[in-house]
């Protein structure tokens, strides 16, 4: 099988436009056989929240490491919620994404502390969320607008929605229920 | 194992198995509960604790060093191995008694794992960080609801007062201090849980207060859960459905 470096765009990735069938995507022929710690944050940025896959899982915040210990690549992840059944999809997710990268020497680890928090959600996240209609994360706890209508007069439904990380609000504007992405 | 390791997982089987009962408990409403919103909120609560239990039980079963997963302590122990608080393991009831239940468990959690984030056992310390911030917003929906039900209709008044005086002499078990506690104090490991109480009863008080609830005068309390040296005649119940597959099937994977 041959292995196209399919993501030709990404940064600092060479594009293998001639001979470089064979070249892994982010490796210089001759060079070290290890993509640059950028490099792996770039394919990182692409993968999707398995739940609410308008985000990254880089915009989520629960990558908190990418590090090489000799030559195995470690990817220290923490969860959002402990339960949440897509702690496990996206361990899979990463390790599927960065194998198909070539990276052969992978481990992940999962680290409980500091826990997450949604401070660590990019601002692209954010807007990514409220365009996709889930209201973001804010200090106050509460959503600050209705996604929909951008109305501020919104009532809490239960404080729990759809995903452990997501709590159920309505706009008494425009009478739209909404999921409210839960500050912790 | 040595003594105080013995004590570790002794303590840690507590915590775990408060959270895997009270989360099998409640994960028994879903599809049942009275609106698609509180069914949504008890599930998720479930799934809350019984990933805490994931934390816990993978720590006890490392310390306790034979070899076990958290799954064969979850699913493989009889009646007399758990360790869980009485409280958690009583019947779910009507929708009330289950909010009142959650609540006298959760303004217990939200006391107890702040404080063992300060524990002087790292992993001790980094599963309560974790779980501490699910329980303060458990405790803030169970006490919510507790106060909306209590300050309610007559109906749902009457039925949370006969939830509080029902469940009310299951909670001084958990402040009962026994050697174990003494040994996770003398560590710096976990607080001795009588010194928990006052806060305890300062929380639940002023919640119960709110809810136009009367807090039962006597002081009797049921015991023997987190000893494990009696359990109510419902976690066998409870173990057959929870334990079935293992028990039909012995050693099915997937």
């Amino acid at each position: 099988m041959v292995i196209k470096g399919h993501r030709s765009t990404a940064g600092g990735s060479e594009a293998p436009a001639h001979g470089g069938g064979w070249a892994l995507p982010g490796l210089s022929p001759g060079a070290s056989a290890l993509p640059s710690i950028e490099q792996v944050w770039s394919w990182l940025h692409a993968i999707p929240d398995p739940e609410i896959p308008v985000i990254s899982l880089t915009d989520l915040g629960v990558i908190r490491d990418v590090a090489y210990e000799d030559e195995t690549l470690i990817v220290t992840v923490t969860p959002t919620y402990s339960g949440c059944p897509a702690t496990s999809i996206i361990n899979l997710d990463i390790e599927t994404a960065l194998r198909d990268h070539g990276v052969s020497d992978l481990k992940l680890r999962s680290q409980l502390s500091p826990a997450w928090t949604t401070d660590w959600m990019t601002d692209q996240g954010r807007a990514k969320l409220k365009a996709y209609g889930i209201a973001p994360p804010t200090p106050s706890g509460r959503p600050g607008n209705c996604p929909n209508c951008n109305a501020e007069d919104v009532e809490k439904i239960s404080q729990f929605g759809s995903t452990p990380c997501k709590s159920l609000w309505r706009c008494k504007s425009c009478l739209e229920p909404f999921d409210h992405f839960k500050c912790i | 194992m040595a003594q105080n390791n013995t004590h570790l997982a002794e303590f840690l089987l507590r915590m775990g198995d408060n959270a895997l009962i009270l989360g099998h408990r409640t994960s028994e409403w879903c599809g049942h509960a009275p609106v698609l919103e509180e069914d949504i909120a008890l599930a998720n609560t479930a799934l809350d604790l019984i990933g805490q239990t994931q934390l816990w039980l993978t720590y006890a079963a490392e310390v306790m060093g034979d070899g076990k997963t958290a799954d064969d302590l979850a699913f493989l122990r009889d009646v007399w191995d758990f360790r869980n608080l009485l409280l958690v393991e009583l019947p779910n009831g009507d929708f009330g008694h289950t909010l009142m239940r959650q609540f006298l468990f959760d303004a217990y959690q939200s006391i107890h794992l702040p404080r063992l984030v300060r524990s002087t056992d790292p992993r001790v310390a980094e599963i309560a960080e974790k779980a501490s911030k699910e329980a303060s917003y458990h405790v803030e929906r169970s006490a919510d609801t507790v106060v909306g039900l209590g300050d309610g209709t007559e109906e749902s008044h009457n039925r949370m007062q006969a939830a509080l005086d029902r469940l009310w002499p299951y909670v001084g078990e958990m402040f009962a201090t026994d050697p174990v506690d003494a040994a996770m104090a003398e560590a710096g490991i976990a607080p001795d849980p009588a010194s928990l109480r006052t806060e305890y009863d300062a929380l639940v008080g002023r919640v119960l207060a709110e809810a136009t609830l009367t807090v039962p005068e006597s002081t009797f309390a049921h015991k023997g859960g987190r000893t494990g040296q009696t359990h109510t005649e419902h976690l066998g119940h409870l173990l057959t459905q929870m334990q079935w597959l293992q028990r039909a099937y012995p050693g099915a994977t997937w």
